[in-house]
């Protein structure tokens, strides 16, 4: 006996109302936004210089106590807390300390680590700096500025790939799901004030080529049955092809999660939210392969006419009859 | 139809064979790194007070090359500092300290040339610029014929041939600047510079698998594993300016003398409170050291011996036999390590640095010289430590993750596809082996991201297999008979999965060349990890569903 994540012969309309669908990605897409520019995004040093310690201590770490350690020290903008997880003993208490890039430094210097470990020495005596980070203001512009344009630029290449191997309206569908996708998550980041560095960046990346992945398999299909059934409704056609993938599509999102819940379980905190991007990119990028990149080229329509010389004619998939 | 040449098969058989002998060692981490350690101890006839120093004795090198044998493959994967522990720094060279000191030292040049027709004057000027006044402001036009016949020749990128200074002229006032293309030049070997010492530095602490590398025009990325702190590793590197041999003008007690234009005040190392006033411009640089070798001198104390290339000595011996019974100054970051008096000419371009030095403290100097100092300052911009136990706390939840990630990922295709699952669960292992063999192949970091990396694609690798399986059981609804279907199934599946992993290829590459540290191991996993999947879906589940098929001939199928 076979485990069916979807059961054989679906038939599900997909496009009943996918112009609400559309309407609630763009609404979701809209909330992420003004999310985005109402709380703004919880950056980590990578992006706004500053300096984190982290610190291990045998005994319960407790906030104030640690604040009050260090109002001394007049570091100006002072974030402490305490980070919890699976993997730590039952003895292991670890705290994240940020404090602000300071006044005519770019990195820090030794000396002020030094003092604000001793501060903390006077709370827990045996506490000690497990990692200590620390990036300058000019650096941390520049990664910024780097960091929009790879994610651009990797939008920007697919689309011209997509382009290349299907049509413009293929490549429109499947850019806008990224769009999409990139936003909704940002907007995630933003909503629960979840720490956005350099590993989201990548996280975020990934996400562009996951949703890629399973739009373009979807594509694949489409493009496939244009071909097999001239005569029907593009949007008949559409859902065919979906429903043809959709045990595909389940079952790679189904054992990429499993990944990436025994990464976001057990793989440490210091991963946890790059896995968390991840789990919910491999999410939203499913959800818009469908909802978003099909209702497009539903929206955009497709040149029917294939029996204009065969794209591929002479390429290596000529003898393929997809 | 279902047929795969034997030359085929042989070298989908030979590939996995090589990922998986390359990735051996990695299951043996601990001993393998001992081995190759000691085997590069012994090729490079390890001097016995190192040994002595990590309590090694030759006895245990050999025992510790025994543990693993010489003939297996001994590369490894590297591990990121974010697993490992050590110290990343990104330190930015301050390249306009170099036009400052390349500025300096035209003046002397252009006072001794300008000598023969008119006395001249240094006038106040920003510290990339020599102004001079002419007495006679009448030579003007002479004057700036002579000061430009100083200029050199510097050969461009563009290979266009430049002149190292601009000189131009007006009010008496003569400026000399660097040319843009003499500027380009001095930065392009400050960097060089730079790099090399740092890498000297660096290696004479004997730190294992540092990295060293420059980024973009101006900055230099260092990562040493298992150093204790970042501030640390900046002792080690120093952010010393430059070694020089200045004229002494006086001595006095004043740290707030007025030293005069061209001059300048400098503290002694050795004795509190005394001052000296020195020339700005340097008789001779450090740079211009071939060798420093500690030594003892005539009374027997600690000092250190040097020796100059021939332009050094040459300067070296022109200003000592100028300059007898006058002082002058050994400058080691703007303190004074000695001021000795100049007893007489000294020709040959070597001589001694006596001090009030210990033993450890000349040999000091002496690898300090001999590496020679930084051309310009550093600032660090960036700074990472990670403690070590904070790595291996990574290192055992990536791997305990990995495991479970896996073990769900096969007992999952194993439920859902049966035997097929079987055979994608056997690539997905070959899988993850190749990642590792050629991740050790190319000397590739694995760091935190690039584990997550790792196993995305495990999550990921199957979804060739999946396309195809999917395929399959579509096309054994048409019933066109079990053979029909597999081939169906790889051939129609093909271009999608293509397409579907060039697309994430293209996203892989683009974080490879933008990102930096950790996302850069992250792409690498990921791109590596792509290529992996798609031949061993595409070449390996089809060579055994192939193979299984040929055995058994089954008249129906069940994917």
């Amino acid at each position: 006996m076979r485990l069916r994540l979807v059961k054989q012969d679906t038939n599900f309309d997909f496009f009943k109302r996918w112009k609400m669908w559309l309407g609630i990605s763009g609404l979701m897409m809209v909330i992420a936004f003004i999310s985005f520019m109402i709380q703004g995004l919880n950056f980590g040093i990578d992006f706004r210089g500053g300096t984190t310690i982290r610190t291990d201590s045998n005994q319960p770490v407790v906030v104030a106590e640690y604040r009050d350690a260090l109002a001394p020290l007049e570091l100006g903008d002072v974030s402490i807390s305490e980070v919890f997880d699976p993997t730590f003993e039952d003895d292991q208490f670890v705290a994240m300390i940020r404090i602000q890039a300071q006044e005519g430094e770019e990195a820090i210097n030794s000396g002020t680590v030094e003092a604000i470990m001793s501060a903390l020495r006077t709370v827990h005596p045996e506490i000690k700096e497990s990692a200590v980070e620390s990036v300058g203001p000019k650096v941390s512009g520049e990664l910024i500025q780097t960091a929009v344009i790879a994610v651009v630029l990797a939008i920007g290449a697919v689309l011209i790939y997509i382009w290349l191997r299907f049509e413009w309206q293929f490549a429109a569908g499947a850019v806008l799901a990224l769009v999409h996708d990139v936003i909704l998550t940002i907007g995630i980041f933003s909503e629960f004030e979840i720490k956005f560095d350099l590993a989201i960046i990548a996280a975020l990346l990934t996400i562009v080529g996951y949703s890629l992945n399973d739009t373009v398999v979807v594509f694949d299909r489409v493009r496939e049955n244009l071909r097999k059934y001239k005569k029907r409704p593009l949007n008949e056609v559409l859902n065919i092809s979906i429903n043809e993938t959709l045990s595909r599509t389940f079952m790679t999102s189904v054992t990429t999660l499993l990944a990436l819940i025994a990464l976001f379980v057990l793989g440490g905190d210091v991963i946890r939210g790059f896995v968390f991007a991840m789990i919910w990119g491999v999410i939203v990028g499913t959800y818009s392969s469908i909802f978003v990149a099909s209702a497009v080229l539903l929206y955009f329509g497709v040149k029917r006419d294939w029996s204009k010389p065969d794209v591929n004619a002479g390429n290596q998939y000529a003898n393929i009859d997809a | 139809m279902l047929q795969i040449d034997m030359w085929k098969r042989i070298l989908i058989v030979l590939t996995c064979a090589a990922g998986l002998w390359l990735a051996m060692p990695n299951a043996f981490y601990g001993p393998v790194e001992m081995h190759n350690d000691a085997v590069e101890m012994i090729e490079r006839n390890v001097s016995d007070a190192e040994l002595a120093s990590k309590k090694l004795t030759r006895a245990d090198l050999e025992a510790q090359r025994a543990l693993w044998p010489d003939w297996l493959p001994s590369r490894l994967v590297n591990l990121g500092l974010d697993l490992r522990g050590g110290a990343h720094l990104l330190a930015e060279v301050k390249l306009e300290d170099v036009y400052a000191s390349r500025i300096k030292a035209t003046w002397p040049e252009v006072r001794d040339a300008l000598r023969a027709i008119t006395p001249v004057r240094r006038q106040q000027s920003p510290e990339d610029e020599l102004r001079v006044r002419l007495n006679d402001p009448e030579k003007m036009t002479e004057a700036l014929e002579i000061v430009r016949t100083l200029a050199r020749p510097v050969q461009s990128l563009t290979g266009a041939i430049n002149n190292d200074i601009e000189v131009s002229g007006s009010d008496g006032i003569i400026t000399v600047t660097l040319s843009e293309a003499e500027k380009t030049a001095t930065d392009e070997r400050t960097m060089q510079q730079s790099l090399e010492i740092i890498r000297r530095r660096i290696d004479e602490v004997g730190t294992r698998e540092p990295t060293i590398q420059r980024q973009g025009a101006e900055r230099i990325l260092i990562q040493v594993p298992g150093v204790g702190s970042a501030s640390e590793l900046k002792d080690i590197i120093g952010t010393t300016a430059q070694l020089t041999f200045n004229p002494v003008v006086s001595r006095g007690a004043d740290p707030n003398a007025n030293p005069g234009i061209g001059n300048e005040v400098v503290p002694s190392i050795d004795e509190p409170g005394a001052f000296y006033i020195i020339e700005s411009a340097p008789v001779v640089t450090g740079e211009e050291l071939v060798d420093a070798q500690p030594a003892f001198d005539q009374n027997g104390q600690p000092a250190v011996n040097f020796r100059f290339n021939t332009t050094g000595a040459r300067k070296f011996g022109d200003y000592t036999a100028q300059n007898i019974g006058a002082p002058f100054a050994i400058v080691l970051d703007d303190e004074v390590i000695s001021a000795p008096t100049i007893q007489s000419h000294i020709p040959g371009g070597s001589g001694i640095i006596t001090g009030n030095f210990s033993v450890e403290e000349s040999t000091n100097l002496a690898v300090l010289l001999r590496a020679g100092a930084l051309p310009a300052e550093l600032t660090f911009v960036e700074e990472r430590t990670i403690g070590p136990e904070l790595g291996q706390d990574s290192i055992d939840a990536g791997k305990v993750a990995t495991v479970v990630a896996f073990v769900a990922v096969l007992f999952f295709m194993f439920a859902s596809y049966g035997l097929f699952g079987i055979f994608a669960n056997i690539a997905l292992i070959i899988n993850v082996g190749m990642i590792f063999g050629l991740l050790s192949l190319i000397g590739a970091t694995l760091t935190l991201p690039g584990i997550a990396g790792i196993v995305l694609t495990v999550g990921m690798a199957v979804d060739a297999n999946v396309l195809i399986f999917e395929r399959i059981r579509e096309e054994l609804k048409t019933a066109k008979g079990p053979a029909r279907a597999i081939e169906l199934g790889y051939e129609k599946a093909l271009s999608a999965i293509l397409d579907a992993n060039i697309t994430t290829f293209i996203t892989a590459v683009i974080l490879f060349a933008m990102g930096s540290g950790p996302v850069r191991g992250f792409a690498i996993t990921l791109g590596l990890g792509i290529l992996t999947s798609v031949f061993t879906a595409i070449f390996v589940t089809r060579l055994m569903v192939v193979i299984w098929f040929e055995r058994k001939r089954p008249k129906t199928i069940e994917v």
